[in-house]
């Protein structure tokens, strides 16, 4: 099973969220969503002051197989972006929760983070895919 | 459920993830498609072809047959287990499938044709080959291609003792046999290898066998990366039933001597030979970050917009690539359409890669 760490908040579509204070929040995805795309060899990360709103694209990641988008869970501006995934996008395959981060976010409405899985919902979620 | 080659539950004991192929259960990668891509290109990595398609062409008119068949001409085929890539066309020029012919002896050819062609080839084989002295059989055999600059040397010992020398003296491009063990020196990744024809009973020991002296099984995925490195075509993508071998880069495929020789498709095509074309296929590799994928829209300036046939990611470049048809008289430089972006990109004559090497400056 895969690895859905009990301190962040999901989406349905495999992104997790990280609560740093402050009204700040750090995204990125799932062990789950990494395993599904295989190999990353390239991430268009968003623009750092860039608006993001909640439920739509803020990231695509290339894999060898294909692209994918990122969904932004909440809205917000983009206020720091992970640099070091241009060189290595292999990092959100091996640290998925951790250095393989996408970017972080400034909040507009806190609300938002009401709207998300916790960590046994979306494990439920991953078990429904299995299925 | 689709069907499963004779090593179906090899795949999973190595931890396959399985996909649809043309109606195969088919491994994607093993783990990393990257690390496979790479473990092929230094060392050696083995892959289950067998969804492949073996067919045996006999009888007395097996030569003309072949030669009435397929755009490139057998007769050039002299010597024994001589190896001859040919596309099959329609009437209308365009490419019915791409494959590998073997010389066996005067009346006899071994072809090897795709998996996803399957039902087609044979259809339209067994059509032609009414008005022939000639008997199709379809062979039910496993297929293994062992890839990569160790390749030969890891296998040699694992094979039939009785063939072990004939097989150490294979030239490229030529094959041997022994009972129903066919070995040829080919195949689709750019590397040094062999490609094993072998009865399924014996597949499952030399596959083991490998396995044991460090080869590594290579998925699809790695497939397709190499063989775009490489700089060969895949069938539905950059060649179709409706693109002729000339706006394929397979121009050099077709034996257009002796001209009295008629073969399928040459009545259309021939007004091509000599420089009418309108579409040609061309190299590209990106020039930022990023990755090329088939259908993107490539615009080439003043001569209006072509496609990318196929594209990905090359690992041994670290620079996306592709195949891509554009109008004939493309400049060294076009741009490719990624999402909302034009990105530049450099047109450069396949092969990206080969023997480990790269073959391309950008």
């Amino acid at each position: 099973m895969n690895n859905v760490p009990e301190d962040l908040k999901y989406l349905q579509s495999h992104e997790w969220l990280r609560d740093l204070g402050d009204g700040i929040v750090e995204i990125g995805i799932t062990d789950h969503a990494q395993e599904l795309l295989g190999d990353l060899v390239f991430v268009e990360l968003p623009d750092v002051g860039q608006t993001v709103e909640a439920g739509t694209e803020c990231t695509v990641l290339e894999s060898v197989k294909a692209a994918s988008d990122v969904y932004s869970p909440v809205s917000g501006d983009v206020v720091e972006v992970n640099e070091a995934l241009s060189d290595a996008p292999e990092t959100i395959n091996n640290h998925p929760y951790a250095d393989g981060w996408i970017c972080r976010i400034k909040l507009s409405d806190t609300d938002d983070l009401n709207q998300m899985l916790d960590a046994a919902a979306y494990t439920l979620v991953l078990e429904n895919e299995a299925h | 459920m689709g069907k499963h080659t004779a090593l179906y539950e090899k795949h999973l004991e190595s931890n396959a993830k399985i996909v649809d192929f043309a109606g195969w259960d088919m491994p994607l990668h093993y783990g990393s498609q990257l690390n496979e891509h790479r473990q092929v290109r230094e060392d050696a990595g083995v892959f289950d072809v067998s969804h492949m398609t073996v067919i045996d062409v006999r009888g007395a008119q097996a030569q003309a047959y072949l030669r009435h068949l397929l755009a490139n001409d057998v007769a050039r085929l002299k010597d024994t287990g001589k190896a001859l890539y040919s596309c099959l066309l329609n009437e209308q020029g365009g490419i019915i499938d791409d494959l590998i012919v073997y010389f066996l002896d005067k009346h006899s050819y071994r072809v090897v044709v795709n998996a996803a062609t399957r039902e087609k080839d044979w259809a339209w084989m067994e059509q032609q080959a009414k008005d022939y002295e000639v008997r199709l059989e379809a062979r039910h055999l496993s297929m293994l291609a062992v890839q990569g600059p160790n390749a030969r040397e890891k296998t040699l010992s694992l094979l039939p003792s009785g063939m072990r020398n004939a097989v150490a003296a294979l030239k490229p491009f030529t094959a041997t046999w022994q009972a129903d063990w066919f070995v040829g020196r080919t195949g689709y990744t750019g590397e040094d290898g062999l490609e094993i024809i072998l009865p399924n009973e014996a597949v499952t020991v030399l596959w083991d066998g490998l396995l044991a002296v460090g080869v590594k099984p290579i998925g699809l995925g790695a497939r397709d990366t190499l063989r775009l490195e490489a700089g060969m075509n895949l069938y539905g993508t950059d060649m179709t039933d409706d693109t002729t071998p000339c706006a394929s880069g397979l121009a050099w495929t077709i034996a257009w001597e002796p001209k009295e020789r008629y073969f399928i498709g040459r009545a259309a095509i021939e007004p091509l030979r000599e420089g009418t074309v309108e579409m040609i296929q061309v190299g590209l590799v990106l020039l930022e970050k990023g990755v090329l994928r088939s259908h993107q829209v490539v615009n080439v300036e003043g001569l209006g917009q072509g496609e990318v046939t196929s594209g990905s990611f090359s690992p041994t470049l670290n620079a996306g690539i592709a195949l891509a048809r554009v109008p004939a008289g493309v400049s060294d430089e076009v741009t490719v359409q990624i999402r909302n972006k034009a990105i530049p990109a450099k047109v450069v004559k396949p092969p990206f890669v080969r023997h480990g090497k790269a073959m391309v400056e950008f």
